[in-house]
């Protein structure tokens, strides 16, 4: 895992060979580096977590910091979406349309405890997780979350992102796991 | 059976055809949300347009219906301020202290004059923070993206504040039956008083930036009107019935926690506009800075909270050294408390209008009903009528001015 | 000249006779129950009327006993407010269990529209003569009507608890 606790605004250098005027390393670390340090949110907010996301990306904590400067509205030009706040039964069809609608490839942050598990709402009219609609990378836990942890949850997201395969997302595990949620 | 009760979509590609056939001019239906960034919450409008008119409309809402009512059935009085939290949630206390006052009102508790002071404090800066959303966000909405950044910091110091009091930010679950859950600390007092002073001149300069700005005025002005009649009979309270012209605000009409005390104005628009919103809203901000002053000066000493051991619970250390301290905590934990059978109404001026609490107990635990009025979903069925023959543009500054917050809306 | 509790009953009580009764004060708010035929009337009155003026329609909200005889098994309660002197009234209607069914006041008041709607939504109750009466906080899919007092608060088919290890069940209502 990288160290995330140094916030550094050059990222590090991936893995690899350097020598006098060349450096060679793995294709994937540099598209990791690339993707993990620009990744285009889709805030995705329907409640309180929203406007805790509002103050994330207002001057004082302000996310534009990690690479997140662009809040993309439009699901066909983001990376990260995130969903903050209760999702009903009657918006879980439109969550599972904006992520089908989403290029690959896609990240989904789950922030606040509505998101993850239903929170406190256990009721008729509330999904209890968008897990259940949606598969999920990085869930942020607290009701609402401080700005401090949804930066968190994009760290670690990015951490993940950074190590990941170019060819994650043609591989048979990722059809399956799409299959599962009968996204084609 | 009416037409109305047709899917919008349904209704409106009748009238384009009949209008094709008619005079041959093409009318579109567009969907609006309910995940548009510029409507600030889930709901869904289904407009027909005339190129960029605006000539009818559905709203649909309903999209984080999370069943408030139904879970506050099933909840000791003590479990409901977190449902209260997240309906208003950019000026959660106000839902807070609201709810508290309703179930002191049904108990017949008297509460301390501090205790009612320092609840006019959170609740003036609640709305100073919920009207700093509201209209720096309209400044977004009409493109000055500047205002919001400049004054989105001085939300963050009214954060600390309630963060100071209560450990929380945003949904602050603040206060028990009777007053506070501790006594405030000096440091609380002092960002209270850092607040009066660095908050003014920045204020100022938001409102320079828009007040009298060309573009903004041409943006706003004119634009979402609606009458004082109408909007009456729309059930609008708060800055949005104000701004109509009617100087109706419940503190001043139906006074709670002391507001008889502090003197302050209502300020009032004339035309019912976009722009009088944004106006009524600024100027209430430097009311509640007034009365924030006012309540500073002349808080009273005392204790923080009312000599209710029935329903107050007592201080930890209590509970683990002493007999009947444990007998009230468990009493009040488990339920046992005295309730009276009765049903109440107690309103307060939330950000948005009036925010009533209608409770009805049967005796348990539990209510036995409990219905929230709630401001937004009663004034946003206007929405429609305001945006008629409007262009799309503007209807998405109307939506804005007028504050409505998803989670009060849906319940 | 404040409007006093008193001279708004004999006023409604000499207009409207036995359709109104109950008439008691909880908690500073004058609390009546009406007929449920004649709401639009009696509301109507104290809308129009030179002295009541109560140009404001607060609240519409339903309630449920099931407990209670069948004639009375529903009610809608209805809060007025008279901004001229400041008066607020507070308006109980019962209708039948099996066939819920009041008239709407959206011809009073235009405010009433989308809190009947949800009055519908939650408890199933009919509104004659309301312009769009279909649901508006739940899916329109939805059959039964959640606040009801039968209508379990958690999802009965949710997964992710088993109800046996909290000792509870699904349904709250009926309390063991």
């Amino acid at each position: 895992m990288a160290d995330s606790n140094n916030i550094n605004t050059n990222a590090p250098m991936p893995e690899g060979y350097s020598g006098e005027g060349f450096f060679a390393t793995k294709l994937d670390s540099v598209v990791g580096l690339a993707r993990a340090n620009s990744l285009w949110p889709l805030p995705f907010a329907t409640s309180c977590c929203g406007i805790e996301f509002m103050a994330t990306m207002a001057s004082h904590y302000d996310v534009a910091r990690f690479g997140s400067e662009r809040m993309s509205f439009s699901p066909r030009q983001a990376d990260m979406l995130l969903v903050m706040g209760t999702i009903a039964k009657k918006m879980a069809p439109i969550l599972r349309q904006v992520y089908e609608q989403m290029a690959e490839p896609k990240w989904v942050i789950s922030v606040g405890a509505c998101a993850c598990s239903g929170g406190i709402f256990d009721t008729y009219s509330v999904l209890q997780g968008i897990d259940k609609v949606i598969p999920v990378d990085v869930y942020v836990p607290g009701c609402p979350p401080r700005p401090e942890q949804i930066l968190d949850g994009i760290l670690r997201l990015q951490d993940l992102v950074k190590t990941e395969s170019v060819r994650r997302r043609s591989s048979p595990e990722y059809q399956e796991l799409l299959a599962s949620y009968n996204i084609s | 059976m009416s037409d109305l009760l047709l899917p919008p979509e349904q209704r409106f590609a009748d009238v384009i055809k009949r209008h094709e056939n008619e005079d041959g001019s093409e009318l579109s239906i567009l969907n609006l949300g309910p995940t548009h960034p510029a409507t600030h919450g889930i709901f869904q409008n289904i407009l027909l347009m005339d190129g960029e008119r605006i000539l009818d409309g559905e709203g649909t809402v309903g999209y984080i219906h999370r069943a408030f009512e139904k879970i506050a059935e099933n909840r000791p009085f003590y479990q409901i301020t977190p449902l209260t939290d997240r309906m208003n949630y950019c000026s959660s206390p106000i839902n807070n202290f609201g709810w508290w006052m309703t179930v002191e009102k049904a108990l017949n508790i008297e509460i301390p004059k501090r205790v009612q002071y320092m609840r006019v404090i959170v609740m003036e800066l609640a709305r100073i923070a919920d009207h700093i959303i509201c209209n720096s966000v309209l400044g977004v909405d009409t493109g000055a993206l500047t205002g919001f950044l400049y004054v989105f910091q001085y939300r963050e110091k009214i954060y600390e504040i309630y963060e100071e009091i209560c450990g929380a930010r945003l949904t602050t679950n603040m206060g028990r039956i009777g007053g506070f859950e501790r006594d405030w600390s000096p440091l609380v007092f002092e960002k209270i008083e850092a607040l009066l002073k660095e908050f003014p001149p920045i204020w100022q300069e938001f409102e320079n930036l828009l007040m009298r700005n060309r573009i903004f005025m041409d943006r706003t002005i004119d634009v979402g009107p609606i009458s004082a009649e109408k909007a009456i009979s729309y059930g609008f309270t708060g800055p949005n019935l104000r701004a109509a012209g009617i100087d109706y605000d419940v503190r001043v009409m139906t006074p709670y926690s002391s507001y008889e005390d502090f003197e302050f104005d209502i300020p009032v628009g004339k035309s019912g506009d976009t722009y009088d919103r944004f106006c009524v809203r600024n100027a209430e901000v430097w009311e509640s800075l007034k009365i924030i002053r006012q309540a500073i000066d002349k808080m009273p000493e005392g204790p923080y909270h009312a000599d209710v051991p029935d329903y107050y619970l007592p201080p930890k250390e209590d509970v683990y050294h002493n007999m009947e301290a444990l007998i009230y905590h468990f009493k009040i934990v488990m339920g046992e408390v005295p309730v009276p059978v009765t049903e109440v109404y107690h309103a307060v001026e939330g950000g948005n209008g009036e925010l009533g609490f209608y409770l009805t107990t049967d005796g348990s635990r539990t209510p036995y009903r409990l219905h929230f009025r709630r401001p937004c979903f009663i004034y946003y069925q206007a929405f429609n009528d305001m945006v008629q023959g409007q262009m799309l543009s503007d209807a998405i500054a109307t939506l804005s001015s007028l504050n409505v917050i998803a989670g009060e809306l849906d319940a | 000249m404040a409007l006093e509790q008193n001279a708004i009953i004999q006023s409604l009580s000499d207009r409207f006779g036995g359709t109104v009764s109950d008439f008691i004060n909880i908690h500073d708010i004058l609390t009546f129950e009406a007929d449920s035929e004649s709401i639009l009337e009696v509301m109507g009155f104290l809308k129009d009327d030179a002295t009541m003026r109560f140009n404001f329609l607060t609240d519409v909200c339903g309630m449920h006993f099931p407990d209670a005889d069948k004639s009375r098994q529903f009610s809608v309660v209805y809060h007025m407010h008279n901004w001229i002197d400041n008066v607020r009234i507070r308006i109980k209607c019962y209708l039948n269990g099996d066939n819920p069914e009041i008239d709407s006041v959206t011809p009073l008041f235009l405010g009433a529209n989308w809190q009947e709607r949800e009055t519908y939504d939650f408890y199933g109750i009919i509104f004659k003569g309301h312009p769009q009466l279909k649901r508006i906080l739940n899916m329109d899919e939805m059959v039964s009507f959640p606040m009801r007092k039968e209508f379990p608060m958690e999802d009965g088919g949710r997964t992710d608890k088993d109800d046996r290890f909290f000792g509870r069940t699904t349904d709250n209502y009926t309390k063991s």
